[in-house]
């Protein structure tokens, strides 16, 4: 019951944007970390994740690796937003309290899918999601992330007729958009060929050195998991090894086959 | 971000796809075209029959041009899994359904103007005199069809055989609306027009019914 009259209360704060929005308007290169406390996951009888219990602290480059169906996808969504969990608690420890709108202002995903619209051309797509989160001169924003993409020439072309390492590229510039301060990967290097494996290794290094925490899940070993400072190895919705917080990663990660 | 903004950007988003595309427009106003044509070839009604069943199957035009066109509006956002790109934009679920919202409600009412004056004609029913009141019926009534539809939409939108499953799930729905959508319009078509404020204030009272229930379970219903 108090609750519902919370989540009342917060709608109608919303609506009238009250001070809210003052919170909101927070600088999104602000550190953002986030602890998942025995956290699971069922979709009916089928447990995604089992009593994942990890804290990544802000400013780490975390690698989720694991077979499919490990959890690594539902563990990313949770940390989106996008999925809630069916027990325990996802905490964001630099802004505990915070509403989830505004949690999510600082939070960028490249998932499975684009995300994009076919429909619509390079530059409305990301001028699309620079207005929704409310970004100062989305115009010149969605110009540079198209510039920083290496797209700028395909501007005004509709994403339908973008191959796939194309639309992977758009979809990683529109994932960083709004300078993300917990950026969330799912195995972002997908499509993408040699050299641009090489720009997304070269971009997440740039925003890892701006103090953007990495949460990026990998099947193989490629140029992109350069930067990685921490590896967690996710299995049947367990963490079955993480080489912790300022422990060394290259162990784990030499055992991930290479990627092509 | 405030809501009327969100509102604003989203709107401008379908806006431009659907005129860029014309996808749901186009079927929806052929689709209810042919429903109002067929009609009149069934039944060649004459001008005092028009004025008894001409409301009901107006309305029934309407409703199934709105369920036709209210099934694929979440479409777009599957593709991709755009839908998810949305939810995870620093938006209240409500402001992402009120988009939504009030672009099906372009949508139809664009088919519903259009269709108006083809009726009219087909019908042989005088609606000039009484146009004004006659818009605000359809205004009210077309509100609760995509209110309810575009709630119903996004319920069914995850789920298997989505296209069998919304009009099952609507039109009951909609039935104590389309009753009063129907009475309204026969009252204005009658030889001595006169509007009962009674069923228009049941329509804008099922809208507001509608967008409260909306605005309480929106969270629920943008889910995965």
């Amino acid at each position: 019951m108090r609750s519902s009259a919370i989540g009342l209360k917060r709608r109608c704060a919303n609506w009238c944007g009250d001070k809210r929005t003052a919170l909101e308007s927070e600088p999104t290169t602000s550190r953002l970390g986030v602890a998942f406390l025995s956290v699971e996951k069922r979709y009916g009888s089928l447990a995604a994740l089992r009593g994942v219990t990890l804290e990544i602290g802000a400013g780490e480059f975390v690698a989720l690796l694991g077979p499919n169906g490990a959890g690594k996808t539902t563990l990313l969504k949770m940390a989106a937003v996008l999925v809630q969990p069916s027990s325990g608690k996802v905490e964001y420890p630099e802004r505990a309290g915070a509403t989830h709108e505004s949690i999510k202002r600082s939070i960028g995903m490249v998932a499975h899918s684009t995300m994009l619209y076919d429909e619509m051309s390079a530059a409305e797509n990301l001028l699309f999601f620079a207005r929704l989160y409310d970004l100062d001169q989305p115009e010149r924003r969605a110009t540079a992330a198209l510039q920083a993409c290496g797209l700028p020439d395909r501007a005004a072309d509709l994403v339908r007729t973008f191959s796939r390492g194309m639309r992977q590229r758009l979809a990683i510039a529109r994932a960083l958009i709004h300078s993300p301060s917990l950026l969330l990967l799912d195995e972002p290097a997908a499509g993408l060929d040699r050299q641009g494996i090489a720009w997304l290794a070269d971009t997440l290094a740039e925003r890892h050195r701006a103090g953007c925490t990495i949460l990026m899940s990998t099947h193989g070993r490629n140029d992109s998991i350069g930067c990685v400072t921490r590896a967690v190895m996710l299995s049947g919705g367990r963490v079955q090894a993480d080489s912790g917080a300022g422990g060394d990663p290259r162990s784990m990660l030499s055992a991930v086959p290479v990627e092509g | 971000m405030r809501t009327h903004r969100a509102v604003a950007i989203l709107l401008g988003k379908e806006l431009r796809a659907e005129f860029r595309s014309r996808e749901l427009l186009q079927t929806t106003l052929i689709f209810a075209l042919i429903v109002v044509v067929l009609f009149s070839f069934a039944f060649d009604p004459t001008a005092a029959e028009s004025r008894r069943f001409g409301p009901g199957l107006l309305w029934i035009a309407f409703l199934f041009a709105g369920t036709l066109m209210l099934n694929p509006s979440f479409a777009r956002e599957q593709a991709n899994d755009a839908l998810q790109g949305l939810r995870m934009a620093p938006i209240s679920a409500f402001a992402l359904l009120l988009g939504k919202i009030l672009a099906n409600f372009v949508f139809l009412l664009i088919a519903e103007l259009v269709l108006l004056p083809v009726f009219a004609v087909l019908y042989n029913v005088t609606i000039l005199p009484v146009i004004w009141r006659l818009l605000l019926v359809i205004l009210l009534g077309t509100l609760g069809v995509v209110i309810t539809g575009t709630v119903f939409a996004a319920l069914a939108s995850q789920a298997r055989m989505r296209e069998l499953l919304l009009p099952l799930l609507l039109l009951p729905v909609l039935a104590p609306l389309l009753i009063a959508s129907v009475e309204a319009t026969a009252s204005l078509l009658n030889d001595e027009p006169a509007l009962d404020p009674t069923w228009t204030v049941f329509l804008a009272a099922f809208d507001v019914v509608f967008l409260t229930a909306s605005w309480l379970l929106c969270e629920h219903l943008m889910e995965e």
